[in-house]
């Protein structure tokens, strides 16, 4: 049996220490150690995105990485964006967009735009694609994505 | 006040929890106690079982315990049939075998469960997954259609003398004769290959049984969660009322989620009434391409008989049908695609043979489409080879053969899958096609870009295709509507939602009836303790028949409000109005009632009910329609190919529909944006590939491809109105009906992009590396 690693981690601005078996990943961390179950899982092979998370700001798989590679890091979930009462203007501008069906990619979606609205806050639609195509949704066709986005960009301009 | 909610563009009500990672997917629920489920997957298609060890895996510190289908001692039996034969034919040759929960016999699919780990943690039963030892006898496998009914196959089952599944015959009118008059005869054999549904959300379910309350409760990433709940209680000797099964939030569903009873879903809940403790599985994506359920391999021989003019005159059709391994779920897809093999077209004679084999791969039930797809694409390729053939243009051939208006109801004369006559219930196709037509901008595309981008060197081409889809069948949902003493409306149905946003577009259909806001609404589906009786989520219905029954529920519950305000307020009941949450005399507004207030007094604490009313605001409706509702549509695109690298490009893409009324738009486009994407995936990307041994060689999403924003062209949707004759909403179905014809406007658009090459493809799914193929084959044979 693997010795437990303790880790020290914060998550949306607030700070947790939990010790963990060292293979555990950092998806089911988040979700069952932390309780934090935005994050969702579609593939655990690093190819759907749909667990998409902010490491240092960066978007990442988080599937792909074990819990203790974050130790002493800050990570935001899609928690971390904003709450019901309080919607980020991207998750404001997906509402309003019809951007969601089942909502199971959405939260990789949104961890993944937020970062990429900072670098590039005026995308065209090929550029918002190419930012996108990193993450897969059955439900959409991704039509309204695209549309929430530029939405969501002239919500940030304003 | 009238309150206008129904075809209102309404943002969804439950996006913000969506949107926050508040809602509840079956995988984010977290019991104490709760153990975790691994499943030891046959890596055999087809195999023996000669010996299973499970000692070592058994003593891992933190496992519960192993089991095999030796432990389920008597409690071991195959799940249910879901669909029965058609009672409604004659000379139907039909044997039923159902899945079951653990192995006994032999394995008869690569993913197939031949034991279960039960651990305190996913990665200690995983470990212990490992450590199982099988002593497998290989035996050679069934995968190619054709060759399974040989005489010298090897058998999927078996107590059969062969690996036929079912046979039957469906006939209209008199194709012999009708062949014997045409002065064109085009036959041709189709291909047409397996896909995944490929959710983004995997299946899983938590069970948890409670001794002491004597209690079953489930959660379950199900399109049915009502059937499931009976199917569980009957299998387990419990009440209904002591299972209670809650759909979450589902992650997609597009078909395999309505599949009952997956094997997991068999042996969890005997796990958790034997163990005590409850019992948590959630499938990862390799066990999903596996062991959920996919569908759409058929080989197809057909035959069109055509007068010179381009007049259908017959289809003469003969399928084979891949079920794999089992087949729970009946004739519905190959029911369907039957249903589908005149397009929208006046076709008054039609033969059709079909034959379903077993085949040693993963069990085959409807995925979006199901088996719709199929017919529409036998039946727009051979028109476009008619069109070749005759010199005729491909739209005169269409628009000479579409079902007039006045010919509506138009009855088929053959089954559907309802076991009903097949009956389009109506239907105005014409202008569907001219609108598709005029946006697409088919004649400037032919006649002015095509020749200059040619004269640039590039291959676009152009493909129109329009299509039916059967919608909105039976047997029936039902809804439940009350008005709380909150004032606030609370409703429930039966059917689940994986996206569809039922809790919107039923909630819409609520507010208008009862004159309050979309907001006031609390529309709850897929819990079977909210509502007792439903079937589930499939075949595009929920609109119609869940929708329909919410409607008649709503009304009911408005004229109690009237009669009971009527009452109180002692005015007449046309002198009243509700608006907002109150009931006011019309001319009269400070005298009114709130809904809540009403609500109270409908269940009083003394004094005496009337005999022959019931207590509350509350009603429950049921709706089950006599046959469905057939929609049409056309899909219209111009796309680019790279004969040298095989990429497409989409240009255009213009979805024209008509599904009658429409209960929120932006709902009704999204359903269609993402059924095209996964029509798209069907023509160029996603194709299961099976070896000769059973093995699946993509099972990943790396492997698998499903198309991403970079591959998806903007959609532009049309919709044209046709009402429902059939149903108060008049609405039809719209779930299926985006993925429905693009492989055939695909292909067609493919073709005439690559001219040159007099290309004539003839299954689907392609891929680049099979247009290569084609292509150089082409080239060779030129």
């Amino acid at each position: 049996m693997a010795s437990q690693y303790k880790l020290t981690v914060a998550v949306n601005g607030k700070e947790y220490q939990r010790e963990v078996d060292p293979r555990t990943l950092l998806s089911d961390f988040l979700r069952y150690d932390l309780g934090l179950t935005g994050t969702h899982v579609g593939c655990e092979q690093g190819v759907c995105g749909a667990c998409t998370v902010l490491l240092e700001g960066e978007a990442v798989r988080s599937c792909l990485l074990f819990a203790p590679q974050v130790d002493g890091l800050e990570i935001i979930t899609v928690e971390g964006l904003g709450t019901i009462d309080d919607l980020h203007p991207l998750q404001e501008a997906f509402r309003d967009a019809h951007a969601l069906q089942c909502g199971f990619c959405t939260p990789g979606f949104l961890t993944t735009l937020v970062p990429g609205l900072k670098e590039n806050p005026h995308p065209t639609e090929e550029q918002i694609r190419e930012a996108i195509s990193g993450n897969l949704c059955r439900c959409t066709g991704y039509q309204h994505i695209i549309d929430a986005v530029k939405l969501a960009a002239e919500k940030l301009d304003a | 006040m009238i309150y206008k909610i129904i075809g209102k563009r309404v943002k969804r009500v439950e996006d913000p929890r969506l949107l926050t990672g508040g809602a509840l997917f079956v995988d984010d629920v977290n019991l104490p106690e709760m153990l975790h489920a691994a499943f030891l997957r046959s890596d055999y298609a087809h195999a023996r079982i000669k010996s299973i060890d499970t000692s070592q895996a058994a003593a891992l510190p933190g496992v519960v315990g192993v089991f095999t289908a030796e432990d389920m001692g008597e409690d071991w039996e195959p799940g249910p049939p879901l669909v029965s034969p058609p009672p409604t034919l004659e000379n139907v040759t039909f044997h039923s075998r159902r899945q079951v929960p653990l192995v006994k016999d032999k394995i008869r699919h690569a993913g197939e469960i031949i034991a279960v780990v039960v651990a305190e943690s996913r990665y200690i039963a995983e470990d212990a997954v490992e450590e199982i030892q099988i002593d497998y006898e290989p035996l050679p496998a069934v995968v190619n259609l054709e060759k399974s009914l040989q005489p010298d196959s090897p058998l999927v089952h078996d107590d059969l003398d062969s690996n036929l599944a079912a046979h039957l015959v469906q006939k209209k009118g008199d194709y012999e004769s009708a062949r014997e008059e045409a002065e064109l005869i085009i036959k041709r054999r189709f291909h047409l290959d397996r896909g995944a549904a490929a959710a983004m959300e995997n299946r899983g379910l938590v069970v948890d049984w409670n001794a002491k309350d004597q209690h079953l409760m489930v959660w379950d990433a199900t399109q049915s969660p009502i059937p499931i709940r009976n199917g569980m209680a009957a299998r387990l000797g419990l009440r209904t009322h002591q299972v209670r099964v809650v759909a979450p939030f589902v992650g997609g569903g597009f078909g395999p989620k309505i599949m009952m009873f997956y094997a997991e879903e068999m042996v969890l809940p005997w796990l958790t009434m034997k163990l005590n403790r409850p019992v948590k599985w959630i499938e990862d994506r390799r066990e999903n391409f596996y062991a959920t359920t996919q569908e759409r391999e058929q080989i197809q021989e057909v035959e069109m008989a055509l007068s010179k003019e381009g007049r259908i005159l017959g289809i003469k059709q003969s399928i084979i049908h891949d079920t794999g391994a089992y087949n729970p779920y009946g004739l519905t897809t190959p029911l369907n695609t039957q249903s589908h093999s005149m397009g929208g077209y006046d076709v008054k004679n039609y033969e059709s043979e079909l034959t379903v084999v077993f085949t040693n791969k993963t069990i085959v039930t409807p995925v979006r489409g199901a088996g719709r797809p199929q017919g529409i694409f036998v039946v727009e390729r051979l028109l476009d080879i008619a069109s070749r053939e005759l010199g005729i243009d491909g739209r005169d051939l269409r628009r000479l053969n579409f079902i007039d208006p006045d010919d509506f109801p138009y009855h088929h004369q053959i089954i559907d899958q309802a076991f009903t006559e097949l009956v389009f219930d109506s239907g105005n196709y014409l202008p569907v096609y001219k609108k598709a037509l005029e946006t697409i901008g088919y004649d400037r595309f032919l006649q002015e870009e095509q020749p200059r981008l040619r004269k640039e060197g590039r291959h676009v081409g152009i493909g129109v295709v329009p299509f039916i889809e059967t919608t909105g069948v039976g047997p029936y949902e039902g809804a439940r509507v009350a008005i709380e003493p909150s004032g606030k409306v609370s409703a429930a149905t039966g059917v689940g939602t994986q996206g569809q946003g039922h809790m919107t577009s039923f909630a819409q259909i609520i507010a208008e009836a009862l004159s309050v806001d979309v907001e006031d609404v609390s529309m709850v589906t897929g819990d079977t303790a909210e509502i007792h009786w439903g079937t589930g989520t499939f075949a595009s219905r929920g609109a119609v028949v869940a929708g329909n029954a919410v409607l008649a529920a709503a009304q009911d519950v408005r004229q109690k409000v009237l009669t009971l305000a009527s009452k109180i307020l002692e005015t007449p009941e046309e002198e009243l109005e509700l608006d907002g949450g109150l009931v006011r005399v019309a001319d009269i507004p400070e005298q009114s009632i709130s809904l809540g207030e009403l609500a109270v007094l409908a269940n009083p604490f003394r004094g005496a009910v009337e005999p022959g009313t019931e207590p509350g605001l509350e009603s429950t409706k049921y709706f089950g329609p006599a046959y469905g509702a057939t929609a049409f549509g056309v899909h219209a695109l111009i796309l680019e190919v790279d004969p040298e690298t095989m990429m497409i490009k989409f240009l255009k893409y213009v979805t024209v529909e008509d599904c009658g009324t429409m209960l929120n738009p932006l709902i009704v486009e999204g359903q269609i944006h993402g059924g095209v994407s996964m029509g798209i995936g069907n023509s160029y990307y996603e194709k299961l590939h099976f070896d000769d041994n059973g093995q699946l060689l993509n099972a990943s999403l790396a492997d698998y491809l499903l198309p991403t924003s970079a591959e998806m062209p903007p959609i532009e949707v049309i919709h044209l109105n046709t009402p429902a004759p059939n149903n108060a909403l008049g609405t039809k179905g719209v779930g299926e009906a985006g993925a429905i014809p693009v492989p055939a406007a695909f292909i067609q658009a493919l073709e005439n992009a690559l001219a040159e090459y007099e290309l004539e493809i003839l299954e689907t799914p392609l891929s680049p590396n099979r247009l290569f193929e084609l292509l150089h084959k082409q080239e060779e044979n030129q």
